[in-house]
């Protein structure tokens, strides 16, 4: 009995959120929807610690979905390299629920709540399944309803704000464009290649001469998944998708959809067109490190002018993903790694700052903009320190998560690039301090508008933002676990050779 | 019989306690009040012990933890070390008692939230004292910056949110932009972060990079003051004078100084320079902040401004030891660690006292006020003659020590240089004293000065008659950080 459940693991943590979706659906009663979410959020995250260890002792755990055997079948692939956005997605995904509870009821109307959990799971079923799926067409199906989701969850925030229904149309569209952008790769490659399994395609690339059907198939694939990661400058949807939708759920996407693509990114670029080397040290120096580098800055410097707090944080999401794509591009083991670590880094930390934010919200009840939050800090002192600490490990200082992933990724960008790209790097996180400083100050030494003297922090709403903070601690005093499992995943992922 | 370790452990971690117990004493002000110096009797005799086993020629290790393979927290007490550890505690004793003087004589708010963060910010700079390695120094380096914010915006206005900005920008922005990635150079091209006595980097750095590699760290440590990243001393002097007094003349600058000390000598090492060259363009920079901040400070009415600028001066010394790359030139600097530290906190606490007994912030207003308040502008004089450098004043073994380092490496010109900003030093300085004195008073002020706040200014100032007769021990310690 056990064996059998231990076995299809790899399924169930796709099926499992993916099936109760629908049932959860059905359920009128709103707390009973958030009691069902939850106890399905956590049983996903006890599967993906579960897969954790057993990746542990297997290093590659190959499914094949219905006895049929790949490249046939459909499979589904846990290695030292998907575990990593698995066990973020399931994580942020169980913490982001958690904190729900009361966020939801106070944004949502009490009939939708369940619709809104219903589609949460469908979501977090859709990401999961993207990086575990080793399938070209299965992940598009998978990158289809991740997305649909997350457009009907950003829709749901319409009854606070009718931008969002603007913002959930955009993101429709442009992620429309995505998908077709990768399923048009995905047929070209399939023409060539004549199979969908990601490791045949390889396999099958490495018999084959760069061609011009190769090339627009790579770059049809590679442009689609660089939609759906946001990378500058195909990143106009999320802004407004993360400040318009309802606030849990800009915590969860905020923290995990673009983590999803960005890991199938790598995965594309590394692994699937190994073969064609030439193409992807061409589109890593030429495209994407130039592309990244503009994301830093462009990215800060919208958030730093910009005064609604929730786009803020969106816009400095937008430089952070230049962080990753930047790690990637450099394309060293040691710098790969470096992006890996701070994926996991910064879905805890902008985790923590959207719930920071959605607090503070919530205390005060209106939409948080700089003025709003004058002087704020003496009123709500628990929420006041996890948003600096947050807001801190965002810059890259010590003792913090985001500093180890600064760390990682200043000292692969020396060891390969030199002197330059550091100061790129610094200099944006620096930049970044200006718009986190201004929040802190405004927070910390403006004074305290009369009418949120009576604030009391509530132990519900604080809790979560406290494990994550915790997390953001934690992680930067003994980064082993990170790092090695971002290191192993770069070995995986790169190869012994390189 | 306690280990060595375990005093490194007392010395770092009693300020950690007072800053983590005094929110919980805010109800008892007594008790509240009292800790703060009784954590310094404890972080000073772990010093002392800590010491006395640096001088018989021991290295007192400790590991903290790993943060992940290659990156520890640990604290490896090397002479400089040592001597810097011993200042900072020592003074913190009295800084302590001062600043409950001038807390309850100027009745300021949030008096708990000032001590904690107060004690916070000596844990760092101890901590950075006693740093084993590059990562260890950095991390506490910014943790000190972090922990002083507080306390430089104690006052909540615009004035001090203006100051509290500069003061992050150039310490954070500095530190990020160019330490951060200089350590992280260092640990490419050697693979460690552990500092060592003769260098790390000779053998394993080209020359041609050294230049380049030491002026990231000296624009990267801003905390040093050097032009043009000086400006947030000055501006940081909105601050209670407490502050001023223990943090931006003792523990922050100091930790400031330290670090380029112990980059120079522990990462490039004095040989290594010395053989280089590469920090010949160091002296012109320290010689010209020392020369222009000295001028400045002439012209400055404010009294907390023209020791703030005196100050910078002064702590181009530290720096100009090091850059000369003799052993002559680093003791200089060493010793100049300990004789400003004494000479500086004196001054400031004067200042304070005026301000808070007679509420004079000015020095214009000074005229005549000798005769209400003797104690405290004899002490400032006193203070004042070690600065300058005259015997029987500490004050004059460091200088010594600086020329004598300027003839074994060749530099001429700075001890002309050296000369120049003695005779400024005597005109800025004396001033003060002698307006108080010698000129006829033009208001009459009640004078109330506390006497938490007197005892300690007249104990910090014969310190720096002690440190004359008792260098010794001082000098001992930076034989032993240059190796002799």
């Amino acid at each position: 009995m056990i064996d059998i459940f231990i076995n299809n693991l790899p399924i169930l943590i796709v099926t499992v959120p993916l099936m109760m979706s629908l049932f959860v659906v059905l359920v009128t009663n709103s707390y009973l929807s958030f009691l069902l979410t939850l106890a399905t959020t956590f049983i996903t995250f006890l599967i993906a610690i579960l897969l954790y260890q057993e990746v542990q002792s297997y290093s590659s755990i190959s499914y094949a979905l219905g006895n049929w055997l790949p490249p046939l079948g459909i499979e589904y692939i846990i290695d030292h390299v998907s575990i990593i956005p698995i066990i973020i997605i399931s994580g942020i995904g169980f913490l982001a629920t958690l904190f729900a509870y009361k966020i939801m009821p106070s944004e949502l109307s009490d009939s939708s709540i369940s619709k809104t959990y219903g589609l949460w799971l469908l979501a977090i079923s859709g990401l999961i399944g993207l990086v575990t799926t080793g399938d070209a067409f299965n992940l598009f199906v998978f990158l289809e309803i991740s997305s649909l989701a997350s457009v009907a969850l950003v829709a749901m925030g319409a009854k606070q704000d009718r931008q969002a229904l603007i913002a959930a149309y955009n993101y429709l569209i442009i992620g429309a464009v995505g998908a077709t952008f990768y399923v048009i790769g995905v047929g070209l490659i399939y023409a060539i290649t004549g199979t969908l399994n990601l490791a045949d395609i390889t396999s099958k690339l490495a018999l084959m001469e760069d061609n011009r059907a190769l090339i627009a198939g790579f770059g049809f694939m590679v442009v689609g998944i660089m939609v759906k990661a946001a990378v500058f400058p195909l990143h106009i949807w999320l802004p407004r998708a993360y400040a318009y939708a309802p606030s849990a759920v800009s915590i969860l996407l905020a923290a995990t959809a673009t983590k999803a693509s960005l890991y199938i990114l790598a995965r594309i670029l590394f692994s699937v067109f190994l073969p064609s080397e030439n193409i992807v040290s061409f589109t890593l120096t030429y495209i994407i490190l130039p592309l990244s580098v503009f994301a830093m800055f462009g990215g800060t410097i919208m958030a730093i002018y910009e005064k609604d707090i929730k786009r803020l944080l969106a816009h400095s999401s937008i430089a952070q993903i230049g962080y990753i794509t930047l790690a990637f591009s450099i394309g060293t083991k040691s710098s790969v790694a470096a992006g890996f670590i701070h994926m996991s880094n910064h879905a805890l930390i902008k985790g923590g700052l959207f719930m920071a934010i959605t607090s503070i919200s919530y205390y005060i009840q209106k939409r948080v903009t700089i003025e709003n939050l004058s002087g704020l800090g003496k009123a709500m002192p628990i929420t006041f320190c996890c948003f600096i600490i947050c807001s801190l490990s965002l810059a890259g200082l010590p003792l913090t998560a985001g500093f180890i992933s600064k760390l990682y990724l200043i000292k692969s960008a020396i060891s390969s690039e030199g002197l330059w790209l550091s100061f790129m790097i610094l200099f944006s996180s620096a930049l970044s301090l200006i718009y986190l400083w201004k929040m802190i100050e405004t927070l910390w030494l403006s004074p305290l508008n009369k009418k949120d003297i009576k604030i009391k922090e509530k132990p519900v709403i604080y809790s979560s933002l406290l494990l994550i903070t915790f997390l953001n601690i934690y992680f930067g005093l003994d980064a082993s676990l990170i790092v090695n499992s971002s290191f192993n995943a770069s070995n995986l992922l790169l190869g012994i050779n390189k | 019989m306690i280990s060595i370790e375990n005093y490194i452990l007392l010395t770092i971690i009693s300020p950690l306690l007072v800053c983590i117990l005094t929110p919980f004493l805010s109800n008892n002000i007594f008790l509240r009040d009292t800790i703060g110096p009784v954590g310094g009797v404890f972080s000073s005799w772990g010093a002392i012990e800590i010491t006395r086993s640096v001088l018989n020629g021991e290295q007192p290790t400790i590991e903290i933890f790993e943060i992940a393979e290659g990156l520890t927290i640990s604290f490896n007490i090397s002479p400089l070390g040592a001597i810097f550890g011993i200042v900072a505690s020592f003074l913190w004793v009295f800084a302590a008692i001062y600043s409950v003087g001038y807390m309850r004589g100027k009745k300021e708010k949030n008096q708990t939230r000032f001590f904690a963060f107060y004690a916070a910010a000596i844990h760092a700079a101890l901590c950075i004292a006693y740093s084993g390695n590059l990562l260890t120094l950095f991390i506490f380096y910014e943790i000190l910056t972090f922990s002083t914010y507080p306390l430089i915006t104690h006052k909540q206005d615009e004035v001090a949110k203006k100051s509290g900005r500069i003061y992050m920008t150039i310490l954070v922005g500095s530190s990020i932009l160019f330490l951060l990635p200089a350590i992280i150079w260092v640990w490419v091209t050697t693979g460690t972060l552990e500092m060592s006595q003769n260098g790390i980097l000779s053998g394993k750095l080209d020359p041609k990079y050294a230049p380049y590699l030491l002026m990231m760290f000296v624009f990267g440590i801003g905390k040093a003051a050097l032009i043009p990243l000086h400006s947030w001393l000055p501006a940081a002097m909105v601050a209670p004078t407490p502050v001023s007094a223990l943090l931006h003349a003792v523990a922050v600058v100091k930790a400031g100084v330290f670090t380029m000390l112990i980059i120079l000598t522990n990462v490039f090492g004095i040989q290594y320079l010395a053989d280089t060259g590469s920090s010949k363009w160091l002296i012109g920079l320290a010689c010209i902040t020392l020369i222009s901040t000295s001028i400045i400070a002439i012209y400055k009415d404010d009294l907390k401004a023209r020791l703030a600028y005196s100050t910078i001066s002064q702590l181009s010394y530290i720096t100009l030891g090091g850059a000369l790359a003799s052993s002559y030139a680093a003791q200089g600097a060493a010793l100049h660690i300990v004789t400003h530290a004494a000479g500086k906190i004196t001054l400031f606490f004067v200042a304070g006292a005026i301000y808070v007994g007679a509420n004079i912030s000015k020095i214009s207003e000074l005229n005549g006020q000798g005769k209400s308040m003797p104690f405290i502008f004899l002490a400032f004089f006193i203070a004042s003659l070690s600065i300058i450098g005259v015997p029987p004043m500490g004050g004059s073994w460091s200088k010594l020590f600086l020329m004598m380092g300027a003839v074994e490496s060749d530099y001429l010109f700075v001890i002309i240089v050296l000369c120049i900003s003695t005779i400024m030093n005597v005109y800025y300085l004396m001033e003060i004293p002698a307006r108080a004195f010698f000129t006829k008073k033009i208001k009459n002020i009640d004078v109330k000065i506390p006497n938490l706040m007197i005892i300690p200014t007249m104990i910090t100032c014969l310190f720096t008659i002690i440190l004359f007769f008792y260098i010794e021990p001082f000098k001992n310690l930076t034989l032993l950080m240059v190796g002799k």
